[in-house]
């Protein structure tokens, strides 16, 4: 499953906006049924690399909402290049995405 | 030329390396700073994060909506026009561990991120800006119809 995003080139930055897709389990909610805790399972860490060096990092804990939604600003990258953007969760699923600058 | 005296110098300078890095905050390390993401009070996971104790400033920007119908899904902006930024965190003051996210910049990141966050209740939402060694916070309220951490 890929990560959806864009990256917008504004003036001479490029606006990035991602959405990932994942449940971002808490760890607080009860499973009402077996009146047992569900375990936290989320996202820890999301980064963007431009030409393989990393742009940004993001460390997420469990109260960002479920399917995060991320934008941030970075300067360097031009219209038509590639931006990866890889995310792991806290059982070391990882997903990426790639982003062309328009 | 003596072989022990050789290894004994390489020896040392890898101790000397290793040294150097253990001065280096843990911030540059890319691990997830689980101890702040643990605490329970913001002052405590701005510490574990940045080993400093914050100061407010009006030159942090922290967007949020006054009123939050749905706790499960609350917009954040942080955005400063401090230079020389490394890193941003944002902070929900009611939850039982504060700390929603951080956003490591590097030099190529202007300081302006956006992220949507989950509170349980009413309570101040706190965005933290970590530049040239020191942490400048903004703090607002944000009023919580439905708590976001029900089942």
């Amino acid at each position: 499953m890929a990560i959806k995003g864009k990256a917008k080139m504004r003036g001479d930055v490029v606006q990035v906006k991602v959405l990932m897709k994942h449940i971002m389990e808490t760890g607080l909610r009860v499973d009402a049924t077996t009146g047992e805790k569900i375990p936290a399972y989320h996202i820890t860490e999301a980064t963007c690399f431009w030409n393989g060096e990393e742009v940004f990092r993001t460390n997420l804990g469990p109260a960002v909402s479920k399917n995060p939604y991320l934008s941030f600003k970075i300067k360097g990258p031009q219209v038509g290049d590639t931006l990866n953007f890889t995310s792991i969760d806290s059982k070391g699923e990882t997903d990426s995405g790639d982003f062309i600058v328009k | 030329m003596n072989l022990t005296n050789l290894s004994r110098r390489t020896a040392l300078s890898w101790f000397a390396y290793l040294g150097a890095l253990s001065v280096i905050p843990s911030q540059l390390f890319a691990a997830w700073p689980k101890d702040a993401f643990n605490s329970e009070a913001v002052n405590d996971a701005i510490s574990e994060l940045y080993g400093q104790a914050p100061q407010d400033s009006d030159r942090v920007k922290l967007k949020v909506p006054e009123i939050a119908e749905n706790g499960a899904v609350v917009p954040v902006t942080v955005s400063t026009a401090i230079e020389d930024v490394e890193s941003i965190s944002v902070y929900v003051e009611g939850n039982p561990n504060p700390l929603a996210a951080t956003f490591e910049l590097t030099p190529y990141a202007v300081a302006s991120v956006a992220t949507r966050i989950k509170m349980g209740e009413t309570s101040n939402v706190v965005a933290a800006v970590y530049a040239s060694g020191n942490v400048y916070t903004a703090t607002q309220e944000v009023k919580v119809t439905i708590g976001g951490c029900g089942g």
